[in-house]
């Protein structure tokens, strides 16, 4: 029988693991070091919060993997061996595989900064660095204050992390708005505000310089770059990007760069070996996708791909339309297609914009100006259907298309107060249009055929 | 605004505590005269129980609760066992005569019924005498300083969203010490209640103006019981108000359970009583109102006139037409998590409890099982009770249908529904008596899972897995388990209470009713990923 073994127990690594059990009876081991069972690290902040325990955030009870088969191998794989297909383990053991999928995610940047090893410096990426805020920030007697480098995603969930145990947060973020590298201006501006809203004292145009340590090996404070300011903290968290978590790749016979370089099919240079997920590094970008894409939609869709070749139906990733989301403290955001910052979109991508006059939502629509090709949307404070725009961008709709059927993309819970009308109404007064807002319509939602 | 909080707390306990205190005050005894016209408007023959009653409690010592309680139900025993002996006795000579006499001197109901309605009476002290002002001490300070506790919150918890914020790190909310303590009162409230509602007679008096002024008859213990279930709930539905502010289904739908049960449960009914109507909840469908079919109510619906045929008539819309249309448009929500007020009260009071219920696909396997054998045994105990009240024979098949009515009125109606279904509120979550036993449920669940247009949709591939849904499904569905394979939820014991959409921090799930067609959605591999390979494996 055809042993599989996977590096990393991640959303990547899962999905191959299951799918391929789904179709094929192949001995399958799932290897990991950080925890036995799969758990949803997009979930580890709500553990903090007391939200959830871990438990709760293992979509599979534990007897499910003995139940399909799936064997589970704790241990920290040290060096692969092409050669002689097999992994060497930290604690010494081996083991032997026909096929190898490397789906070993991230690992929090850092940047050379002096003190980044001192006690209570942390990423947040693992289980472990988890354990770690609860050792250095348990509560605000304990932990003063903290400071979070890095304005991402990662960076502004450590910091609502932190403020559910009250403990101050002063928030470094090196760009002039939160994440304005990929959100445009009015969004930025508004999750800034929003930030502000919940007591963080967010710091814009600030770089890190220095963490300096007290006698005992422990952050003291930081000291600004541009200022020079010292600020007292207990805690510093680094969240300035993931990059691939491939160390130990890096003296095999696997090519890699950043990541471990696949093809299409995700092979890598080496027969039989395979990667997937954040730690996936594509020789060429597909459309306007990158190279590393480090997200969890990513990784589960490369998981269901690959398990298709594995299993004998040789099959190309090919992922659909973009689609993300996130939740900024209150504000949940969703995304469709593509919108690029102020900073990144090009000149025949326009925007239409519309605000809510007092309440956290927004709306931004990308279109093409000379074709009216409708390329995307942020939707910020207001739900909406994935399925419907997957079909909008599928079947090429003009933007007038997208406003004038809006009410059928709603998501919002029932009851929640609708603003197509306004949305359309601000539509049609900037653009001289006259568009008529259609009734949403069940038969509209609910047909499958593209 | 945290002192305010103290403060209220403080308040509360102190309403709590007086509250609690309150049943160990009092003295209780009787004149003879007053025994005496007990015993007559009673009609109880017994001569053995007159003279027990007299040397127990017809005396100037003032006894408390506990004594005269224990009095009382040892002269119930012992004229009862008198009689049996003689029974027995006159068996075994085989003198059917004198043994047939015996029955009516026997006494029927509970002992503790008799000491209530005795204790009823009887008592006297500061409780009974200050109605008004031990109102205020215990249900006043209750209020106000649960209020003083809630009402801040809208500035603690900062601006509107989801609110779970240390729910697992505090013994009030993840079985801790205070969850235990809980459990603890809620049980003995409820084995009081059910089983020994003398004990808590003083409570009663604290309610009687309120019912005098709503049915003009002083209160029983199921009045005290409605009444602190409108107040409970209406406490706990301003700290969901609060709560879930920004989440206009949740305060409609809140608003909604609330009216049911303050007019419907508690108003209405009490109102027909003073107009000497029969006590009717118009939204209490069968099988959850169980005894709707029994003998004695159908009797006494019979003798109520036009207005009496009336419900019997609506009783039986209600559950044969009412329920499975309503289900069949708006799923078991309607009925479950905007009308009921076994419903309205998991909403409100359970409310911090949700994320305790099991989510194990062990305790779905339990759950199906024990449900729909309750439902077999409602329908069964009907069938018995229509037969017997069609053909008037008492029993069937040698089986009696007044056991099985008491068999199931003691282990489903007062220990399932009641004791366990909210005393275990703050240890298996808020809905164990919805999810594991309410017939009803049960039955809209069939419809539900069969034939509607509601479920919850799932939104295409935008699921992390987090795990809030599930964590916070009271029903304990694993939500998350068809929400990341992009799957819709559609399942029997689904409830719509809306929390699993609101605590998504994804905007993965929407609660909605549309077409039939394509409800159920088994997918293979979710949106996002290449449509060719989508169409190919989810056609297949
Ligand atoms: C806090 C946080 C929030 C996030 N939120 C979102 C979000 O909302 N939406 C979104 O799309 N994405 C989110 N992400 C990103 C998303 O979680 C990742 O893209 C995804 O988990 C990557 O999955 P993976 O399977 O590629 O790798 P991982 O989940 O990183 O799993 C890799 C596993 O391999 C193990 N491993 C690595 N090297 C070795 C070795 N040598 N030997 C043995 N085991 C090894 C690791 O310990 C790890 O367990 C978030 C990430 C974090 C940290
Ligand atoms: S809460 Fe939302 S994102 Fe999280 S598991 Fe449930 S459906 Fe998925």
């Amino acid at each position: 029988m055809e042993h599989i073994v996977i590096i990393g127990n991640g959303i990547s690594g899962v999905t191959a693991a299951r799918h391929i059990r789904k179709k094929s009876d192949k001995k399958i081991t799932l290897v990991s070091a950080e925890t036995k069972y799969f758990f949803s690290r997009t979930a580890l902040m709500y553990i903090y919060m007391g939200h959830m325990k871990f438990e709760h955030t293992q979509p599979y009870e534990n007897w499910f993997w003995d139940k399909n088969k799936i064997d589970l191998k704790e241990g920290f794989v040290n060096k692969i061996n092409t050669d002689k297909k097999t992994l060497e383990f930290k604690d010494t053991s081996t083991l032997t595989y026909d096929k190898l999928i490397i789906a070993t995610g991230s690992k929090p940047n850092k940047f050379g900064w002096p003190g980044q090893d001192l006690k209570g410096v942390m990423g947040m990426y693992h289980k472990q660095d988890l354990e770690n805020l609860e050792k250095y920030a348990p509560n605000n007697k304990k932990c003063k204050r903290a400071v979070i480098v890095g304005g991402g995603l990662i960076g502004i969930e450590l910091a609502e992390m932190l403020r559910s145990r009250n403990i101050p947060v002063t928030f470094l973020v090196r760009e002039a708005s939160f994440w304005n590298g990929v959100l445009p201006a009015q969004e930025s501006e508004m999750i800034n505000k929003h930030i502000k809203e919940h007591h963080i004292d967010l710091r814009l145009s600030t770089n890190l310089k220095e963490i300096k340590s007290d006698e005992n090996g422990h952050v003291k404070s930081v000291i600004l770059e541009e200022t020079g300011e010292e600020i007292l903290c207990n805690v510093v968290g680094l969240t300035a990007g993931v990059s691939p978590n491939i160390d130990f790749i890096k003296e095999s016979k696997i090519d890699t760069k950043r990541g471990v370089l696949v093809n299409r099919f995700l092979e890598t240079n080496m027969n039989d070996v395979y990667a997937i997920g954040d730690c996936a590094e594509q020789h060429e970008a597909i459309g306007q996708r990158r190279n590393i894409e480090a997200v969890w939609y990513t990784g589960r869709m490369m998981g269901e791909t690959l398990a298709q070749t594995i299993c004998g139906n040789k099959t190309e990733y090919k992922p659909g339309h973009w689609f993300n989301s996130a939740k900024f403290l209150d504000i949940e955001y969703q995304t469709y297609g593509w919108v690029f910052s102020e900073r990144n979109k090009k000149d025949n991508e326009v925007y239409f914009q519309w605000q809510h006059p007092k309440d956290n939502k927004c709306i931004t629509i990308s279109y093409d100006t000379n074709s009216n090709l409708f390329l995307g949307i942020n939707t910020f404070g207001i739900r909406m259907r994935h399925e419907i725009f997957d079909k909008w961008l599928t079947e090429k709709k003009s933007v007038e298309y997208v406003l004038e059927y809006l009410a059928d993309a709603n998501f919002d819970p029932e009851f929640y107060k609708l603003h197509e009308a306004e949305i359309v109404t601000k539509f049609n007064k900037e653009k001289g249009k006259n568009i008529q807002l259609k009734k949403k319509s069940w038969k509209r939602i609910f047909s499958k055929d593209v | 605004m945290k002192i305010i909080q103290k403060v209220g707390l403080i308040i509360f306990l102190i309403g709590l505590s007086i509250f609690t205190a309150s049943i160990f005050t009092g003295s209780f005894n009787l004149t003879q005269t007053e025994l005496d016209t007990f015993i007559s408007e009673k009609g109880y023959k017994s001569e053995i129980l007159k003279e027990e009653l007299s040397k127990a409690i017809v005396t100037g010592e003032s006894l408390n609760i506990f004594q005269f309680s224990a009095k009382v139900r040892n002269a119930f025993k012992t004229s009862n066992n008198h009689y049996d002996a003689l029974i027995s006795k006159y068996n075994s000579e085989k003198n059917w005569t004198e043994k047939g006499k015996q029955y009516q001197y026997k006494i029927s109901g509970k002992p503790h019924s008799l000491s209530y309605a005795l204790a009823k009476k009887s008592g006297k002290g500061f409780i009974k005498e200050n109605q008004g002002l031990a109102w205020f001490l215990t249900f006043g300070l209750g209020i106000i300083g649960a209020l003083m506790f809630i009402v801040p919150n809208v500035i603690i918890l900062g601006p509107s969203g989801i609110k779970n914020d240390g729910v697992f790190l505090e013994a009030a909310t993840n079985r801790g010490w205070i969850g235990w303590f809980a459990f603890i009162f809620l049980v003995t409230f409820y084995i009081l209640l059910y089983f020994k509602p003398d004990l808590i007679v003083n409570w009663v008096y604290l309610v009687d103006p309120i019912s005098i002024f709503i049915s003009k008859k002083a209160a029983s213990q199921w009045f005290l019981y409605g009444f602190l279930y409108c107040v409970v709930m209406t406490v706990m539905a301003v700290r969901m108000y609060i709560k879930y502010r920004h989440n206009k289904y949740q305060i409609l739908r809140t608003t909604s359970v609330l009216f049911f049960q303050i007019v419907f449960a508690f108003l209405i009914p009490e109102i027909l009583v003073r107009f000497e109507k029969p006590w009717y909840d118009f939204k209490n469908a069968f099988p959850l109102d169980y005894d709707f079919f029994f003998k004695w109510n159908l009797n006494e619906l019979l003798a109520n006139g036009t207005f009496g045929l009336f419900i019997l008539i609506w009783g039986v819309i209600l559950t044969i037409v009412v329920v499975p249309v309503m289900v069949y448009f708006f799923g078991k929500r309607w009925y479950c998590s905007w009308v009921c007020g076994c419903g309205g009260l998991a909403e409100t009071l359970g409310d911090p409890y949700r994320q305790l219920s099991s989510k194990t696909l062990l305790s779905w396997r339990v759950e199906r099982i024990v449900i729909h054998s309750v439902l077999i045994f409602v329908l069964v105990m009907t069938g018995f009770a229509l037969y017997t009240f069609f053909s008037g024979a008492s029993e069937l098949i040698g089986i009696k249908t007044q056991i099985i009515q008491d068999i199931y009125g003691f282990l489903i109606g007062s220990i399932f529904a009641g004791v366990i279904g909210t005393g275990f509120y703050p240890i298996f979550g808020n809905r164990v008596w919805c999810r594991f036993g309410c017939p009803l449920a049960a039955y809209l669940g069939f419809i539900q899972r069969f034939k509607s247009r509601f479920r919850i949709t799932t939104n295409g591939g935008q699921c992390i897995s987090c795990g809030n849904c599930s964590t916070y499904c009271e029903q304990g569905i694993d939500v998350r388990s068809y929400a990341q394979k992009g799957e819709n939820i559609v399942r029997s014991s689904c409830v719509g209470c809306g929390i699993c959409s609101a605590v998504c921090p994804r905007g993965v799930l929407k609660l909605e009713n549309g077409p039939e067609n394509g409800r159920i959605n088994p997918t293979e591999i979710l949106l996002g990923n290449d449509v060719d390979l989508m169409n190919f494996l989810n056609k297949k």
